[in-house]
């Protein structure tokens, strides 16, 4: 009885999980597109459903009813393996992720570092299906990805310590709550930036979305898949797109706090702002995508280690020192 | 380089300008249509499918002159005439190959008294390619659909034939 119990808790959990992300990929692929056209003077889809809202899922019907293709000369285990992989970690990094002060499916001490080691898994999934479609351009296109990941990573890892100096504290509630009087937006804007261009780099996203330029590389590590597996890959991709947006709006933005503290505001439930403070990130990303044309690969890597990593190194110093100097280093 | 370009590059200033510009075009008139739904205007001279037109009496325009089977440079109009006891000339057979039909217009601009024209309709995919190869009853048929249309569009166009 008590076994039932527990595994019913942990379904129960589980779909808590999957079900607001799937949902909230699917709308945020439709607001994406949607803001693409937008800013081509275009309508986007607007047909399926209030808006074209049910358009994400019209697609995914039509891609759940496809034939799965696996090239005869792939390696097949892999092959499947990749997608699942993709799309399983981009999912169980959401896992720390707290919505708001109560919304939080495990609240552990590292939440961070979990985020950082799933995030930085991720690129295996890239990798083997890229190697395991055993053909030239999904092949590229995996490289490129493993190293512009790998090294946008190292970045982001280094912006994170710049907020992590201030907190004191790995985990994500705790991060929040350090930004009660003022958002780390305010002192580390910088950081900001910088972690706003790396995570555009980290998911692919136009002008990083070197991976999978079409004009070069048909689709990068996706050539070779078709139906669920690519939809596998897509999903995970956004929800990586999403976790990002999220942990910025964690690191800098003050998560689920309210801009001001004061009362009307104030009484809006902390899941609200955060939703909010993602959109508006996404947003951003989807405006992004629509203006930028796509850098080149050695600008990329030249911007990565030349640009970004000694520029946040200098600022963990500044950081560090100024907090030393001025006695306010987190107890 | 100069001071001023290093600035823009280090404030990222052309890009958060084009960011303001893209929030100006969102907000703009789209300039695309929703197809199925609403469609843009065409020319009273647009080339599309094909009619027979009649008199206003329901006698057939056609005078068999073959004129249009002469002029089509793709030769999809096949044209077999017969008299009729009254002494007029008539075709018992007017077949398009639509697939074969270029759309060029010579077939309407060569026609004495305006009976093969092309009219406004450019919705008439078909699933198979049979129903493509139109006779002359299906073109009397969109004749009878369309004269409305055909008849106010060749009054625009005559002041320039």
């Amino acid at each position: 009885m008590e076994l039932i119990y527990i595994t019913l808790n942990e379904i129960y959990k589980i779909l808590l999980l999957i079900i607001p992300i799937l949902v909230s990929v699917a709308l945020i692929v439709w607001f994406d597109r949607r803001v693409w056209a937008f800013v081509q003077k275009r309508k986007g889809p607007n047909v399926v459903g209030p808006f074209g809202l049910l358009q994400t899922l019209a697609d995914a019907l039509k891609y759940i009813f496809k034939e799965i293709i696996i090239p005869a000369s792939a390696n097949k285990v892999v092959f499947i393996l990749a997608p699942i992989i993709t799309m399983t970690l981009a999912l169980s990094a959401w896992a720390v992720i707290p919505m708001s002060e109560k919304i939080i499916i495990s609240d552990i001490n590292v939440g961070i570092l979990y985020i950082f080691a799933i995030s930085s898994l991720g690129v295996y999934g890239i990798i083997m299906g890229g190697w395991a479609s055993n053909s030239k351009y999904p092949f590229f296109g995996a490289i490129r990805s493993a190293a512009q990941m790998v090294s946008y990573e190292v970045s982001i890892g280094i912006i994170i310590i710049n907020v992590l100096l201030c907190v004191g504290s790995l985990n994500l509630k705790d991060i929040v709550i350090a930004q009660e009087k003022m958002w780390f937006v305010v002192p580390l804007f910088p950081m900001f930036v910088i972690f706003l261009i790396s995570a555009l780099a980290e998911t692919n996203r136009p002008p990083f979305d070197l991976p999978e330029a079409e004009a070069e590389l048909v689709a990068g590590y996706q050539t070779e898949y078709s139906g669920m597996m690519y939809a596998m890959f897509w999903l995970g991709e956004y929800a990586n797109i999403l976790l990002l947006c999220a942990l910025g709006s964690i690191l800098f933005l003050g998560g689920w706090l309210s801009p001001i503290d004061v009362y009307p505001l104030n009484i809006i439930p902390g899941v609200f702002w955060m939703t909010f403070k993602i959109l508006l990130l996404f947003f951003l990303f989807a405006i992004i995508k629509a203006i930028v044309p796509r850098y080149r690969y050695d600008q990329l890597m030249r911007l990565g280690w030349k640009v970004f990593l000694p520029f946040s190194l200098i600022y963990v110093v500044l950081t560090a020192s100024f907090l030393v100097y001025f006695d306010l280093l987190p107890k | 380089m100069k001071l001023n370009r290093i600035f823009k590059i280090i404030f990222l200033s052309e890009f958060i300008k084009a960011i303001f510009i893209a929030i100006k075009e969102i907000l703009k008139k789209k300039k695309t249509i929703n197809y199925p739904f609403e469609k843009g205007g065409i020319s009273a001279r647009f080339r599309g499918e094909h009619a027979l037109r009649r008199y206003p009496n329901g006698e057939e325009r056609c005078i068999a002159c073959k004129l249009c089977e002469a002029v089509c440079p793709a030769q999809a109009i096949t044209i077999e005439n017969e008299e009729r006891p009254d002494g007029s000339r008539k075709t018992i057979r007017y077949d398009i190959d639509m697939l074969k039909c270029i759309y060029c217009g010579l077939c309407e601009e060569s026609c004495p008294v305006d009976a093969i024209v092309q009219g406004p309709n450019f919705e008439f995919s078909t699933e198979t390619r049979e129903e493509l190869y139109y006779n002359k009853e299906k073109l009397l048929e969109n004749g009878d659909r369309w004269e409305s249309v055909l008849s106010e569009n060749i009054k625009i166009d005559k002041p320039y034939r």
